[in-house]
């Protein structure tokens, strides 16, 4: 049995199993990706799809000369020309970098504190982590314009506790945008940092006190740089999506500063010009690629070692 | 071993740690129950007993990682349970060394030191010295994963004395070693600890290693001490049947005091008289257990040869071949089984006693030891 399984079909199915993940990005990622390219490379026009070049098998080799020689970097010019599509950019890596800090700041109390509960209690704890999931995220957002609106509940309680005289306008500003991205992204944090600290071995706490650590010094000393990895796994799923975050800046936030999902998505559905929307989401991969590939160095390195 | 070291013995010695009256419980389980105990300056002290006897918690009670309910621990006449971990001058190795994984080996020594704010080149001068006592030179810049068990130990050793601890605490140290390499380390360690003259306390369950390496022993049982002795007085006069069993293999024959004799016991058990060496305290009618180890016992086709020596008969029902030695099983009166070891002193591969055998197993009174308890 063991020798048919390994020799006949074995073999198939594990090569299978290996390939698996690469035919997923190939088919989901690669693929998708390469046809956003190949847009982002075409002109503007007004057809369906609303771009040319299109590929057409039947003119041959001479149709796929006249289809390459009409592929053109004009959107990537149009990109560099325009300021508003840097000013995008920068709005973005501005809002994700310092949603990331906030995050990082609030979310390490709370997973060392989970990962110190009792056993018995982590179960639950998590499971209020994860409790706003099963919340549309959309519904959530609305549930923010609420409390944030002029007559909101947060204003009504700021009025009530005498700290402010004439409601504050919280809405369409970057600190709504951060309220509402640092509330969306909590469990991102919050998760890999409690499964990281939750493994730190209580000895080596136990060992830094015998050394004569007291115990906030071993804190820094120790749980801190064993934490590392879950920090920049924390980190990584946060500033990534909050990068390119779409629907919480356009509901919460200033319309004269956008970020650069929001240029994405007037390119595409308001001006119809496909061929610049895919240049943006082109140089938008090219520029998260880079945290990512740094963070594969870091790990080799670590591994290494 | 040095020769001639036992301020236990001497009344006037003051000792370097004193437990009085140290109690903890956890719940309704008591841990360590109301024990005594002194540790000299200088000695190689282990904690020996079976697994939830207590020696663990008592060793974290010295570390500080636990307080006592009631009690104190007592460093050089200072009252020290209620101080914390961080500031005793006691270090601690632990049964999985916790190393820090992120720090280089270097790094691990150091951090003890670091603590105590000392300049850069004194910690690095101290550093090399503590490589060079585990001989581990040239490894400083390792990290602890790319390190053997033997070498990881050897750190957690070298971390552990390098703030030079008035008592250094050891909580199963060989027990992560295969058995080659914990014969030899048990004397690295007991060589290292005459060479520094460190008070070294340690936990095992491992009798043997506990013998080899400790001045005296303290076995432990239910949160008590119930005796503590140099290993030789331990097995060779315990205080008790728990003890007595507890170390070494032994026969405990019970039986009630007959007659005494100047020195002599005679006591009356299986049938029989029997002829034990007197406990102090002892009278006649008192229910006494006698003691003898099977090595004493002398395994033989015909009675006793001295007339004052001890007697049982009994037929052979299993013999263990052990190469050195062979463990005998003899059944005597009331099917009573007694074991005996027999030294393999020359070269042969039938038993010279063989299987259901009448034999007469015989031991001096010298060789016995009354038990009350």
């Amino acid at each position: 049995m063991m020798a048919r399984w390994r020799g006949g079909q074995g073999n198939w199915w594990a090569a299978f199993v290996r390939l698996a993940p690469t035919l997923w990005l190939a088919a989901f990622f690669l693929l998708p990706f390469l046809i956003i390219v190949k847009i982002s490379l075409s002109q503007t026009a007004i057809a369906q799809p609303p771009y040319t070049p299109t590929f057409d098998l039947a003119a041959g080799l001479a149709g796929l000369r006249a289809f390459l020689a009409a592929l053109s970097l004009e959107s990537y010019r149009i990109l560099g020309s325009d300021f508003l599509y840097l000013a995008s950019y920068l709005k973005s890596l501005q809002v994700a970098a310092v949603s990331s800090v906030i995050l990082l700041i609030i979310g390490y109390p709370i997973a060392y504190g989970m990962a110190r509960l009792h056993p018995r209690w982590q179960p639950i704890a998590l499971v209020l982590v994860i409790l706003p999931f099963w919340t549309s995220f959309l519904i959530r957002i609305y549930a923010w314009i609420n409390i944030l609106q002029r007559e909101g509940l947060f204003n009504t309680a700021l009025a009530a506790l005498g700290l402010v005289d004439t409601p504050v306008a919280w809405l369409s500003s970057d600190t709504a945008v951060y309220i509402g991205i640092v509330y969306s992204y909590l469990p991102f944090m919050v998760l890999p940092l409690y499964a990281t600290l939750e493994k730190t071995d209580a000895t080596l706490l136990e060992a830094a006190a015998d050394l004569g650590c007291p115990r906030w010094r071993a804190f820094w000393l120790v749980t801190v740089p064993l934490s590392a990895p879950g920090v920049a796994a924390g980190v990584l799923l946060c500033f990534i999506p909050i990068f390119g975050e779409f629907v919480i800046p356009d509901l919460l936030g200033d319309s004269r500063s956008v970020m650069i999902g929001q240029t994405l998505w007037t390119e595409f559905f308001a001006n119809k010009d496909w061929p610049a929307a895919s240049a943006v989401a082109v140089v938008l991969v090219g520029i998260l690629l880079l945290p990512i590939v740094l963070h594969q160095r870091a790990q080799a390195r670590a591994d290494k070692d | 071993m040095r020769r001639g070291f036992a301020p236990w013995a001497d009344a006037g010695a003051r000792a370097l740690l004193r437990l009085q009256g140290v109690s903890k419980r956890y719940g309704d389980i008591v841990a360590v129950d109301a024990l005594d105990l002194d540790i000299f300056e200088g000695e190689f002290f282990a904690l020996l007993g079976p697994s939830g006897c207590g020696k663990t918690t008592l060793l974290r009670l010295l570390a500080g990682f636990e307080t006592p309910a009631q009690g104190s621990i007592l460093l050089a006449g200072e009252d020290i349970a209620a101080v914390p971990p961080y500031r005793r001058p006691v270090n601690m190795m632990f049964q999985t060394y916790a190393l820090f994984p992120h720090l280089s080996v270097a790094g691990n020594i150091a951090f003890g030191l670091r603590q105590e704010r000392l300049g850069r080149a004194a910690i690095e001068a101290r550093v090399a010295e503590m490589l060079a006592l585990v001989q581990l030179e040239g490894l400083g810049a390792r990290k602890p994963h790319q390190l053997s068990g033997g070498q990881r130990q050897r750190v957690a050793l070298a971390r552990a004395l390098a703030k030079r601890p008035r008592v250094l605490l050891l909580d199963e140290p060989l027990a992560a070693l295969d058995k080659k390499l914990r014969a030899q380390t048990q004397f690295e360690l007991v060589n290292l600890q005459a060479r520094l003259g460190t008070t070294f306390v340690i936990v095992t369950h491992d009798q043997e290693e506990a013998m080899t390496m400790a001045h005296r022993i303290g076995v432990m049982d239910r949160g008590r001490l119930m005796q503590v002795a140099e290993p030789s007085e331990l097995y060779e006069q315990p205080n008790s049947r728990w003890v007595a069993g507890f170390i070494g293999e032994v026969n405990l024959i019970e039986g009630r005091v007959a007659a005494l004799e100047p020195g002599i016991a005679v006591v009356a058990a299986l049938g029989g008289h029997f002829r034990v060496g007197a406990t102090a305290g002892v009278g006649p009618g008192d229910s006494v257990c006698i003691a003898v180890r099977p090595e004493k016992v002398r395994v033989a086709n015909a009675p006793a040869a001295a007339p004052t020596d001890n007697c049982l008969a009994g037929s052979v029902v299993d013999i263990g071949y052990l190469g050195g030695m062979s463990s005998y099983q003899v059944r005597v009166a009331d099917g009573f089984l007694v074991r005996a070891a027999i030294a393999n002193a020359t070269r042969r591969t039938t038993p010279p006693i063989g299987w259901d055998t009448q034999v007469c197993l015989t031991f001096a009174p010298q060789d016995a030891v009354l038990l009350t308890r």
